[in-house]
């Protein structure tokens, strides 16, 4: 149990900045996500938390205590590793009890804490295997059995999913996020996919370019996006944007001219989620379709926006045959309009 | 090959019978043969080593082994020529183990600080170890002679095997594995708590005993058969390696070489390497094609 706390934490390799400054504090038994594309900096803060990678400027705090130059196994924290990286020539059991048996814990104490984890993950029948003989899953669930046995304060996860198909990956993160509320350990959690990020975050840190560009929890991120980037990463598909102006609460959209409830004034960037249009005969906008892509659930349809040449995704529920070149008429209510600053990117 | 293997292979398919018979028997009568051509003259060693100095002599030469193959042996290891020739066998393990393991070990433990820490002119002393590559023995044979002649080793183990033991060729395979091992195995051993000795001794050492096991057979055999450098320094027979001591045997002017019992100690250097060899042979082949990751 413990709190973790990033003052202004920077990393340079050489004379390249490669994280700009990120501050927060993660509370006791949080779960944060961080999230962004690749080469965002999100693992290299990651692993300096783990410690694997020295703090060029600022402060890294666990449970109120500065970690900065402290080993990894100094700081009471397991990591879970992108590809397990489980000791290919241990048994599942000699793997999970690896790190208590350097501790120097009594044998039967390793004994029965590898056992409980191993129950805790349903891994009983594996206890003797070598990690080859399993399945992806299961390397999965060892490489958390590892980190469980220790009894951390803060659990680290590097892109745990990214290595499973897509039905694995869904289960294991309902594990994931289960196991972690049960044993109320702080964790952080990397990951460049944000439909992990929204669901099992309590809290998500949006990263790009070396910079935390919004901290909060999911719906936050996704309602009243901070930054241009937050509102383009987070959701699916992501938010169409253009260039347009507001002039006294009104938006103009090629010849169309929609009220906007916002205080911004001239060139700004607007933006609206594709599953927020309202498909309506007599709207003021409209799409002329160029690709449908059919989801059963609902249907997508990319085009371009009437009376401009900005790329435009419209999301219709249900099936919808469209045909090229049709044109389809649409409202949108003023409350999920977005609207950013064209230079800096920053919500207005 | 399993009993039901070799049945199945003498069942092919129909209509590739005859094809296929006469390619198996093609390929096995030249196989046959290239053994047959490697073989005999361990053959004719063996036999010459079975028979007297008077029968190897005088033409034709027997090709069936003789009666004398016990006195020959008991002859050649108790009393030898010079020296028995088990005390050359006893030389010659120590010298061939003593190289294997030492430049295992010492290039284990090269590689892993090559590949895990880094120093400052760690590259420079890679490429300085990679140079010795081109320095084969003979080449510095003069001046490493001159240097364990300083320290007073010749004529013993230590001077039979000191010089030899440094091996770039062992360093850079290691490095070459260890460059395989994924980084996150060592950071995941480094949150685990386990100091960079711990990691090597429970985890990197294990992984490599397929490579470790090859190395073995291969450094056993380049020392066993070294010649040339215990020929230069040891003059005292008791010191000989079977292998130079072989060539001692032979008489010097008009003696009459003993050729059974030269023959019979040509047998018996030859037998320890096949031992290891065949003994090691699985894991030597293993350590070869597939590494454990």
């Amino acid at each position: 149990m413990a709190t973790v706390e990033l003052n202004n934490v920077k990393k340079r390799f050489g004379l390249v900045e490669v994280i700009h400054g990120v501050s927060t504090k993660i509370v006791d038994g949080e779960f944060i996500v961080i999230v962004g594309p690749s080469g965002c900096g999100k693992s290299t803060l990651l692993r300096m938390v783990a410690g694997l990678e020295s703090v060029s400027e600022g402060e890294i705090g666990i449970d109120g205590k500065t970690v900065n130059d402290l080993e990894p196994m100094d700081r009471d924290i397991a990591m879970v590793f992108q590809n397990y990286a489980l000791y290919p020539h241990m048994s599942v059991r000699e793997n999970m009890g690896y790190g208590l048996k350097i501790a120097k814990t009594p044998k039967d104490e390793i004994l029965q804490k590898v056992d409980a984890a191993a129950k805790l993950l349903q891994l009983e029948d594996y206890l003797e295997r070598r990690p080859r003989d399993l399945s992806g899953g299961q390397r999965q669930r060892v490489a958390m059995g590892r980190a469980i046995v220790r009894e951390p304060s803060v659990f680290l996860f590097d892109e745990p999913l990214s290595n499973l198909d897509a039905k694995l990956r869904v289960q294991m993160r309902l594990e994931i996020r289960d196991l972690q509320a049960r044993l109320g350990i702080t964790t952080l959690y990397v990951t460049h996919d944000q439909v992990e990020a929204m669901t099992m975050a309590d809290r998500m840190i949006v990263m790009n370019a070396g910079r935390a560009e919004q901290i909060g929890t999911p719906l936050e991120v996704y309602e009243t996006p901070q930054t241009l980037f937050a509102a383009q990463f987070i959701g699916s598909p992501s938010m169409n944007v253009f260039e347009t102006t507001v002039a006294d609460k009104t938006l103009s959209v090629g010849e169309a001219i929609i009220p906007a409830n916002t205080k911004a004034q001239g060139p700004v960037t607007a933006g609206v989620r594709p599953e927020h249009i309202i498909a309506d005969e007599n709207g003021p906008l409209s799409i002329t379709v160029q690709m449908g892509e059919p989801l059963g659930a609902n249907t997508l349809l990319h085009g371009r926006l009437g009376g401009t040449s900005d790329a435009f995704t419209i999301s219709l529920p249900g099936v919808h045959h469209a045909v090229a070149g049709e044109v389809i008429r649409f409202s949108i209510n003023s409350k999920h309009l977005h609207f950013f600053d064209i230079k800096t990117g920053r919500r207005i | 090959m399993t009993h039901s293997a070799a049945k199945r292979r003498k069942e092919p398919a129909p209509g590739m019978v005859e094809k296929r018979g006469l390619g198996l028997w093609f390929t096995h009568a030249i196989m046959i043969f290239g053994v047959l051509i490697v073989f005999f003259p361990i053959w004719l060693a063996f036999v010459a080593s079975t028979i007297t100095q008077p029968e190897i002599v005088s033409p034709p030469m027997p090709l069936w082994p003789g009666d004398q193959f016990f006195t020959n042996y008991k002859k050649a290891l108790f009393s030898g020529v010079n020296v028995p020739v088990a005390t050359m066998l006893f030389n010659s393990l120590v010298m061939a183990i003593g190289i294997a393991f030492g430049k295992i070990v010492i290039s284990l433990l090269s590689a892993f600080a090559i590949v895990y820490f880094k120093f400052p002119g760690k590259m420079i002393f890679f490429w300085l170890i990679f140079l010795t590559l081109m320095l084969p023995v003979e080449v510095r044979i003069v001046p490493t002679y001159q240097v364990v002649a300083g320290f007073g080793m010749l004529n013993s183990y230590g001077g039979l095997i000191l010089p030899l033991i440094a091996s770039a060729t062992a360093t850079f395979l290691f490095r070459q594995f260890f460059m395989t091992v994924p980084d996150e195995l060592a950071e995941a051993a480094r949150v685990d708590g386990a100091r960079p000795m711990r990691f090597f001794w429970d985890i990197l050492f294990p992984m490599s005993r397929t490579n470790i096991a090859a190395l073995f057979v291969i450094l056993f055999i380049y020392g066993w058969n070294q010649y040339l450098w215990p020929l230069l320094i040891t003059t005292d027979p008791e010191m000989n390696t079977i292998v130079m001591g072989i060539k001692q045997m032979f008489p010097s002017g008009d003696d009459v070489a003993d050729w059974p019992v030269i023959m019979a100690t040509s047998i018996l250097a030859m037998i320890p390497p096949v031992i290891v060899v065949v003994s090691m042979q699985k894991l030597f082949i293993r350590g070869l094609v597939d590494s454990e990751k």
